[in-house]
Parts: C-alpha cells; structure tokens; sequence
C-alpha cells in the first residue's frame, strides 16, 4: 500500500460520474460487436491450429537441427497463441456472444494443465472480482509472495525471487496448483473433503493428458527423433509458461500500481469497482505483433475494466480509457515489456526482505462514503 | 480385432494426439462437410424469386440422411456474427442429382436471418444444419385427386411436394398481395401450361382475403380431395373448421410456421423447470436472486456481469440486460448471465 492514495483527490461523484463514462464506452462497443470481429477470432484459432499442426509435423524430424529449430519456434508460439489470445479470452466469455458452442466459455478447453473450469473460478472470479484485495485476491503473489509492503512478512519471503522463477519456469502447474488452492487444502482436515478430492482428480486427469501428449505420444510418433522431440516441447512448454509469466506479472506487480484493503472494498459502488481495476492494472505498451502475443493483456487495465469485450477491440478502448484517465488525473501505469517486467521482479526482490510499516494509510472507503 | 475395435483404437490414440481439442477440430480445417463431421451445408447460390424472396442452394455435408417432400430443416446461420437458428421447408425435389437442397426464404419484416439470407448470404458460406423433419408430407399411397392450399411463403412446402411427385389431378389455390408475389410464378405457369397443374391465383391487394366459403366456386370438388395447406394461422383455422364442419377434417393436413411471439415487458412470470418453480418477478430484480429466493440452486460467481459463473440457458421467453437494457429472446442454444438478467416478459429458466 503506497503511502498516498492516489485517488484521494476525487469526490464520491466524480467518482460515480467515471463509472458512468465507463459503462458508456463499453456500451459502444457491445452495439457495435458483430461480423468482423466473429471473423477475427475464428480466424485466429484457424491460424493456431495451422501453425500448430505444421510445427509438430516439422518436429517429426526434429532430429535435424534446423526441423527442431523451426518446430519449436512455431509449437511456442501456437502453445502462447492458445493460452493468450484465445483460451484465456474465450474463457472469459469475451466471445459467448457468438452463440457458437465450439467457441464458448462453457465448452472450450485449453492447452494448459488446469482445467478450464477451475481455471475459470479462480481467475475469472476470485481475481477479476477482487483485483488487488490483499487477502482476498490470491493472484497477488500467488499465495507464495509478498507483493506488498504491508503484507506480512516471513523469513519464507527470503527465497520468493526463487520461488517466482520456479513458478515461471512451470507456471501452469503453479496455475493448477493455485486453482486447487493447495496450500490451504492440503492441511490434514481438508484433504480429504470430497470436492476438493474431486477437483484434485480432474486436474490430475487433465495432467496426465497433457504430459502423455506432450512427453509420449510425439516423441514416439516422431520415432528416431524421440528425444530431440521431446526436448522440443519441453522448450516450447517452457518458453510458453516464461512468457505468459511475465505478461501477468506486468498486469498487477510493476511499481506504480496499488492494492487494496479487505476492507475499503466493503459496499462499493460500481464507480469505485472501477477505479480499483484502473488502480490495480497496469499496461505494456508496444507494437500489434505484442499485443497479439500477450493475448491483449498488454491492455490489462481495459481488460480489467471490461473483461468480457472481445479482446481485439482493447487497442481501440484504451485511447478512450487513457483520455479518462487523464481527466481525472489518475496515473496510468505502461510501459515496455522489458521495462514493465523488471519493475516487477525488482518488487520481487525488494519485498523478499522486510520493511518498515508504512505510516500512512489508505484512507477508508466507508468511512469517507459516510462523510459524504 | 475387428475393423470396428481397431477404428475405435485408432480414433483414441488420434485423440491423445490432439488433446485437449478432438481430432475433429482439425479436420473441420480442411473438411468442414466431411462424413462423421458435425452436420453443415455450404450455401452454393443464392437466386432470387420475387422482390423480397430467394432461393438458397445449399450443399449439405455427407451426414445428410435426405428428406421427404414437404419436410422443412433448421439451419443455423451467423447474423452479425450471432449464430441464428431457424426453420425453413425444403423446395427441393427429393432426387436431385447433385444431391443440393434448396430452401426458399422470403424476407419478413425486421427477421434478421431472413432478410440476411435473402439480401446478404453469399456463396460459399458455411451454415450449420439439422435432419429435415416434419410429417407435412404426402402418404405412401398416392390419392387420386390433390387440393394444395397455399398463401405467402406457405408455398414452399408445398412447391417442394409440386417438384416431386406427379398427380394427375391437381389444384391449387394460392393467395398473394399482387402477382409479382408469387414464389414461383413462372414455373406454376409453365405447370399450368404443361397441364400438370390447376391454379388459381387469389390477389389479395385486389381480391380481399381468401374467403374460405369461395371454394365451393374455386374448387367444386374441394371436399373430396386430400388437401395439403400452409400459410398464415388465420387461413389454416378457416380451413380446419369449414373441412370439420363438412365433416371431412382427415382429409386436411396443415402446417403452420410459428412465429415465436415474445412479448418484451417489464418483469413476468418466470419458471424454473427443471426445478418445476414458478415465481413473479419485476423487471429490475436480477433472475439470480428471483433463482435464489425462490430456492432454487443457481450457479454463481462474481455476481455482476464479468465472471460467466452464473450463465444459464433460457428455454422461453425473454430476459432485459440489466445494464444496457438489451433485450435476449429465448432460442436453442442461447445462454443468459443470471447476475445481470432480468424477466422481460414471462420466461422459462432451465434451473
Ligand atoms: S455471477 Fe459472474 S457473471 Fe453472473
């Protein structure tokens, strides 16, 4: 928690006047969501299982240098296709509109090791509902971190640059993990809670696809070229989870961007549900090709704004989110990946050693509802 | 092994191969028509009929089983890029030698995915299909004397029972506003020509409206024949209850497009039928918390519209986005976020 709130200069109506902006510009583009943008996404996933199914043909023969170089370029780049740009979104919903059943939130599942459906809860849920709540929001350092200055702290903290790392290196098995809630329900008297079992069981299952697939099937399909396949999708699976890693830790964890109090969300009203996903979001600036890459997270403040409007119409959304901004004097936190990403692991570092309390805090939502 | 248990080995091993997708995720890339493919057609041409009415030729894919003359079939077409079911009847003969299939669609007021057919599909498109249905057919054994009944687009049935099959003694009464409204007028004529075919055209914009009595003068003979009607609901119950009142009522098939007509208002009555509840709801309570109230298990999450934790499908009526006021009408397929929906009218959530 910074020691300035940053939105203290706004009143509760201003506050309420932002909201209404908002709505405005998501109400625009929802009147205007149709053909073009159904065209965008089909032919995104057509692109992804091409080049999908090119690479992995090419990595039939990964035995030869140049076929494993190719091979592996193209499965990284289907495999961060398909987390990014399509399943996370299309997970959101952003394209339920659609009515079509093959491309549905409800129906689709994607090439990572949590399942959909889990994934769904914790992320679209927990996360997008309480964006930056300490203590409520557990993307926050992933239950394993101190992201924050007022979390506290514990001689565990010491190791989180190595944890952070380890978790880049197999972040969708963090992910799993994470949707599962391990930690906390590993303790003897959850374990064996049926639902929790059950869940733990369909992840287990959906692992078990992903790594046959993966580890066995082609390498074996591949023959002669086993081993110089198999080393092709663990560096593309690597290369995957690296990437998306570091897209999100730029979503939340750069300098600049705030969290919140268990209790400052308490009776907020949609004007301030907003300001919290403006204040606890933060942006990569860079060219389409980027955008693309990072399944339009590069835009994770639009994202966190509205997170079900289709994911190609971010880029035209935050011209008018940043204007916003600007009007009310909010800082709006971008920037380059490389810069984006190093602010955040340098939080990494930082907060890995304890500090001072700060002295000043958040001021209190409710109370100042009731002063106004 | 046999073939069978070795194709299914085979299709599973295909399955580890391509998880988490199916193996027909990526042969619909190349072969969206394949056998064994989810059933699709291919819109091949596009041939106007009159000023507000087309013929669409479709090439269904190779799990089509065929249809009866008379029969219609639900296609789903991407309006807008929405996915729109809808029924049409089938105007084609059943043996077609390049196995097409032709709907006739006739453009009505403000219908999104007949106007869109008529005025904007383009070859090549994909649309999505069931199986024809319907018992508006013709009997095995063939009746001696035949009386189609017809107004409006309540032709096309009948059309494709015309191209079929043969009878040697036809009539047919069809009403239209004004002559260049006739479906398929040149080729009635040239029926007519070919004495296949007797046909009185009834002008409504100059006749008035069919009076069912007239068919004594039309058709004489009208109560002896086996008599295939279709067109607008006030034209088939005339005839239902002049064919029973002359007690003659089994020689009477009729068909009749529903339109579905929702009436959009402020809150109604909404049924929970898998539940088997039913409770008022206003037009400004979310359905979750109608759902909730009425103890009924909804499904939810963020509770405000992003999480998709609480989408439902809605079997019947229609629902008011509580945030920009849009109204959602029931239809296959169609889900609704219960957190930000509320009743627009009398409504059916399957909870
Ligand atoms: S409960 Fe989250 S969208 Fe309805």
């Amino acid at each position: 928690m910074t020691a300035i709130d940053p939105t203290a200069h706004l009143t509760a109506e201003q506050i309420e006047e932002l909201g209404r902006e908002l709505d405005a510009i998501r109400d625009e583009v929802i009147a205007s969501r149709g053909e073009k943008d159904a065209a965008y996404i089909r032919k995104v996933i057509s692109a992804q299982r091409k080049l999908e199914l090119v690479s992995r043909g090419v990595l039939l023969f990964s035995i030869f240098p140049p076929a494993w170089l190719i091979g592996t370029a193209g499965l990284s780049v289907a495999k961060i296709m398909d987390n990014m740009e399509i399943g996370h979104n299309v997970l959101h919903g952003q394209w339920d509109w659609m009515r079509d059943p093959k491309i549905h939130s409800t129906t689709w599942e994607w090439d990572h090791v949590s399942p959909s459906e889990q994934w769904k809860h914790s992320h679209n849920e927990l996360h997008h509902t309480y964006t930056n709540v300490i203590g409520k929001d557990n993307d926050l350092g992933y239950g394993i971190m101190r992201v924050d200055e007022d979390q506290k702290w514990h001689p565990f903290h010491l190791g989180q640059p190595l944890w952070n790392f380890i978790n880049a290196c197999f972040f969708e098995y963090g992910i799993a993990a994470y949707d599962l809630e391990l930690g906390k329900n590993l303790r003897k008297r959850r374990r064996n809670n049926p639902e929790f079992r059950a869940r733990a069981k369909a992840v287990g299952r959906k692992i078990r696809k992903q790594v046959l697939k993966d580890y066995v099937i082609h390498p074996l399909l591949s023959g002669p070229s086993f081993l110089t396949t198999l080393a092709a999708t663990f560096t593309a699976n690597l290369v995957r989870n690296i990437w998306s890693h570091s897209v999100i830790m730029c979503g939340h964890f750069p300098e600049g961007v705030q969290v919140f109090e268990r209790r400052s969300i308490k009776g907020e009203t949609r004007g301030q549900w907003y300001l919290r996903q403006m204040m606890g979001s933060a942006n990569i600036s860079g060219s389409r090709a980027m955008h693309f890459m990072t399944g339009n997270l590069s835009h994770q403040i639009e994202h966190h704004l509205f997170p079900d409007l289709p994911s190609n119409r971010y880029a035209e959304v935050a011209v008018k989110v940043r204007a916003l901004f600007e009007k009310y004097e909010l800082e709006y936190v971008t920037g380059p990946l490389p810069k984006q990403v190093f602010s955040a692991w340098r939080k990494v570092f930082r907060l890995s050693l304890p500090n001072k309390k700060p002295k000043v805090k958040t001021p209190d939502r409710e109370q100042e509802l009731v002063a106004a | 092994m046999t073939s069978a248990a070795l194709r299914s080995r085979a299709w599973k091993l295909l399955e580890m191969v391509t998880t988490p997708l199916l193996p027909s995720d990526y042969l619909d890339l190349v072969s969206p028509l394949r056998a064994g493919a989810d059933l699709r057609g291919r819109i091949e041409a596009v041939h106007p009929e009159t000023g507000d009415a087309a013929t669409i030729v479709i090439r269904p894919g190779r799990g089509w089983r065929g249809h009866t003359a008379g029969q219609y079939v639900r296609i789903g077409v991407d309006v807008d890029g929405v996915r729109l079911w809808r029924a049409y009847s089938l105007t084609s003969p059943t043996n077609r030698q390049d196995g097409r299939v032709t709907i006739t669609v006739k453009a009505i007021p403000d219908g999104k995915v007949s106007n869109h057919l008529v005025r904007r599909a383009k070859p090549g498109t994909l649309i999505q299909l069931d199986q024809a249905t319907g018992d508006f057919v013709l009997p095995q054994a063939k009746p001696a004397k035949v009386l189609y009944l017809t107004a409006g687009s309540g032709i096309t049935p009948v059309m494709g029972m015309l191209r079929d099959t043969e009878f040697d003694d036809v009539v047919m009464v069809h009403c239209a506003p004004q002559p260049q409204d006739v479906i398929f007028r040149n080729e009635l004529h040239d029926l007519v020509a070919a004495k296949k075919l007797r046909l009185t055209e009834v002008h409504t914009d100059t006749d008035g409206m069919l009076d069912i009595a007239r068919l004594d003068e039309l058709v004489p003979d009208w109560a002896e024949r086996e008599t295939w009607a279709c067109g607008p609901a006030g034209l088939l119950d005339a005839a239902e209850e002049h064919w029973t009142e002359h007690g003659v009522r089994e020689r009477l098939h009729t068909e009749r497009f529903r339109p579905s007509i929702v009436v959009a208002g402020d809150g109604g009555e909404v049924t929970f039928s898998a539940t088997g509840k039913t409770v008022d709801a206003d037009g400004a309570t979310p359905l979750l918390d109608v759902g909730e109230e009425a103890g009924v298990l909804m499904p939810s999450g963020c509770r405000m519209g992003i999480c998709f934790g609480c989408i439902t499908p809605l079997k019947a009526g229609a629902v008011r986005d509580l945030r920009t006021g849009e109204i959602t009408e029931a239809e296959p397929g169609v889900l609704i976020q219960t957190c930000v929906s509320a009743a627009a009218g009398p409504c059916d959530i399957e909870r």
